[in-house]
């Protein structure tokens, strides 16, 4: 379809269009001010949130796009307001998160002149996204959205940049869009090999004591359903990394528990005692794995991956299977046979028991003390029916909401795994919301990271984002105060933070709030924080010293779990 | 842990930008690229790279695959010298009133097979094309008895012994499955 001439800006919006783009996050400025001219035009159809830094916009694209599985984008001018798009780049390129960020760019006979808010973008975006581009005429623009979006969805999803000069969206162009559905030196998705499925299925045929990790693979494949039905047909028990969490239900009699440094007991341990372990949709991250030379050396290891770089990069695989989980799952459950591993499965319940009464006792259920990390998110998930989706900061607070918000629903976790981004929080918050608003979205971050990008309470404010936001006050950088506690003989370098008034940051925001001192508020303030829809900040004081545990510290191997109470023994 | 010098031959679209994706594959993880060499290969409109690392068997892997998985490459795969024909060329600029006073070069001509690329009356270019340490070899030879004004070395090219070119292999699949190459 050859419509009349437009400007290249128009070009460019309507391009989003035809990718099914309702949503933008963006921050207009020099650069991009053609395209933000057109979106003017474009009002009604295009939703454009306006965040408060750069940083924000691709978090809240990041939030937008992990619950919603559609391809979060970003728009943004050029110098400054790139590099501040860097830190979320990074971030949905280690999580393998669909996103696009456009970028102005000055005119293309001003490239490489130093030229004012000129910088390389494609050079400093090219190791950390999975394509980045540089549009220098209105001609190019059609193609370029179609091919980036191709591209940002497609097998193993990630961020693109799209780098467009301002004499692009000044020129007048000749519109057509074609969707991109092939580039030929790109495979998205492996063909599923029917002999390395008979290879897995035969290793996981012969087990006694399977048991499968689950990664963020399986939800960005929508495969929870056939993960189900792979775990329920062979009764294999399954523990979840970070990312993966919430593809299973928190209460599925299969799901064993989160894996890694702060993961649960039982999934660690039995990583070490298990004889075939099958990895879905995951990449063995030091996080997950601790010392690899005393990781999982007397198991076969299958590995269900859509990544050809994935296999044998960490971990040596005797069975890889190439593909898709949507599509390798259901192949590989046809071969396998029913099988019943009881006495297997039970023997987790040990490893659980101990959990409960050296760690959840005291975090989860504390009677007397000061408020802990664990109760609070235990209680709010429960305040919530378990329906909620939650998005953690980086830290203790995070490794707490991992460990203890439970789950009914898919893609209801958001939080920066690979790259650890303290202040992703909030934005990824905001975006979580827009992505899912008929969701209630819990947030919980330190004290530390919410401070980070604080401004975006600017943000809901204007666009009422009914975020539920809960700071884990302990006036520390907990994790790396808990570190300093165990590795750094207690020398508190630069850990203890004076912090402002939360609450009345949130007043003058126009953000309703409560603060809570004292466990006998708790549950009041959070019946008042979910009572509707409206933003809202509670600020929970927690002990100022409390510790994740357990815990595998760098270098250990995945059965030296410590649970805390080492000292005293 | 013992180094091996593997040729890692890569196809790409001719697109701007690319050897920047595939060096920052090499630096993340502190690899030099001993040689580097880039021109257009047999098929239109593809690029073929043939660098040159001591590496690891472990880590060359890991990295041509990293490499591999890159967009704009549509292949990527490394050898060791045994399964390679390769090839290397240098230029060396030498004095003519000092050759000329060496006397005969016969014998050099001869020994490395050199070529005479141009003569004045103040230099004279050889050059050589053979593997790195006969390249080497000559110019050891001839700094020690008449000195070299400049010298370069171009990186590796290289062939595999095997009979399947395996980009070829790839394409005609793609082919098989979606009919039209073009992008």
């Amino acid at each position: 379809m050859i419509e009349k001439q437009i400007l290249g800006s128009h070009a460019l919006i309507q391009s989003l269009l035809n990718e099914g783009v309702d949503t933008i996050f963006g921050y207009p400025g020099g650069a991009i001010m053609p395209v933000f001219d057109a979106l003017y035009d474009f009002d009604k159809r295009v939703n454009h949130i306006l965040t408060r830094h750069e940083q924000g916009a691709t978090h809240a694209a990041q939030g937008y796009a992990r619950v919603s599985g559609k391809v979060g984008v970003c728009l943004v001018t050029s110098g400054p307001a790139a590099t501040n798009t860097i830190t979320g780049i990074g971030d949905a390129m280690i999580d393998s998160t669909p996103m696009v960020v456009i970028t102005g760019q000055v005119g293309a006979h001003l490239l490489g002149t130093d030229a004012f808010q000129e910088i390389d973008v494609v050079g400093i975006t090219q190791p950390i996204t999975k394509w980045s581009y540089q549009i220098r005429k209105a001609e190019d623009i059609a193609w370029a959205v179609a091919r980036a979006f191709y591209i940002a969805r497609s097998g193993r999803p990630g961020p693109v940049v799209l780098d467009i000069t301002k004499n692009a969206q000044f020129e007048k162009v000749d519109f057509e869009y074609k969707p991109c559905t092939f580039i030929r030196s790109y495979i998205p998705i492996p063909e599923v090999s029917n002999t390395q499925i008979e290879a897995a299925a035969a290793l996981i045929n012969q087990a006694k004591k399977p048991f499968a990790l689950v990664g963020q693979g399986v939800i960005l494949a929508n495969a929870e359903e056939e993960l189900k039905a792979f775990l329920v047909k062979a009764n294999i028990p399954a523990a979840w990394t970070l990312l993966g969490s919430s593809a299973m239900s928190t209460d599925f009699e299969l799901n064993k528990g989160f894996l890694g440094m702060h993961g649960n007991v039982a999934p660690n341990i039995k990583t070490n005692e298990c004889d075939v372990l099958i990895a879905i949709g995951m990449r063995f991250d030091d996080r997950v794995t601790g010392d690899l030379s005393r990781y999982a050396k007397q198991a076969k290891i299958v590995h269900l991956d859509i990544d050809f770089a994935e296999i044998n990069k960490n971990v040596k695989v005797d069975a890889p299977v190439l593909g898709t989980a949507k599509d390798t799952l259901p192949a590989l459950t046809e071969k396998i046979l029913p099988a019943k591993h009881t006495e297997w499965i039970e023997s987790f319940k040990e490893y659980d028991d101990q959990e409960f009464e050296k760690v959840l006792q005291k975090e989860v259920y504390p009677t007397t003390g000061e408020i802990t990390m664990g109760e609070v998110i235990h209680r709010v998930t429960e305040a919530t029916n378990n329906e909620a989706i939650l998005v953690s900061d980086v830290g203790q607070n995070q490794m707490m909401a991992a460990r203890y918000f439970k789950y009914t629903k898919t893609r209801s976790s958001v939080t920066s795994g690979g790259l650890g981004t303290m202040g992703f929080a909030i934005p990824a918050a905001m975006g979580a919301k827009m992505g899912a608003p008929d969701r209630t979205v819990c947030m919980f971050a330190g004290d530390g990271g919410f401070q980070m990008t604080i401004q975006e309470l600017g943000t809901i404010m204007q666009e009422q984002i009914g975020v539920k936001m809960v700071i884990l006050n302990n006036h520390f950088l907990g994790m790396v105060r808990q570190w300093q506690e165990m590795f750094f003989e207690e020398r508190y370098s630069f850990t203890k933070m004076q912090n402002p008034d939360f609450i009345a940051i949130a007043k003058a925001y126009k953000i309703d709030g409560k603060e809570v001192h004292v466990r006998e508020e708790l549950d009041a303030a959070i019946a008042d924080m979910l009572k509707d829809d409206k933003p809202y900040l509670l600020v929970v004081n927690v002990e100022m010293k409390g510790m994740v545990y357990p815990m595998i510290p760098t270098g250990a191997s995945v059965s030296d779990v410590l649970l805390g109470d080492e000292k005293s023994n | 842990m013992e180094k091996t010098l593997y040729t890692i031959t890569v196809f790409s679209e001719n697109t701007v930008g690319v050897l920047g994706q595939v060096t920052v594959i090499f630096t993340r993880r502190g690899i030099n690229i001993e040689t580097l060499s880039v021109s257009p290969s047999a098929i239109k409109g593809i690029h073929k790279f043939t660098i040159t690392v001591y590496s690891n068997l472990d880590q060359v892997t890991k990295v041509v695959q990293q490499i591999d998985k890159r967009v704009d490459i549509l292949k990527a795969y490394f050898n060791t010298d045994d399964e390679l024909i390769f090839q290397e060329i240098a230029l060396y600029k030498l004095a003519t009133d000092k050759l000329l006073a060496k006397g005969s070069i016969e014998e050099w001509i001869r020994k490395y097979h050199i070529r005479i690329m141009e003569m004045n009356e103040t230099f004279v270019v050889f050059q050589k094309a053979g593997h790195y340490e006969e390249t080497q070899q000559l110019f050891d030879e001839l700094s020690e008895s008449i000195g070299v004004l400049q010298f370069i070395r171009s990186g590796r090219v290289a062939i595999t012994r095997s009979k399947v070119e395996r980009l070829t292999d790839m394409l005609n699949t793609i082919q098989e499955k979606y009919g039209d190459l073009t992008d």
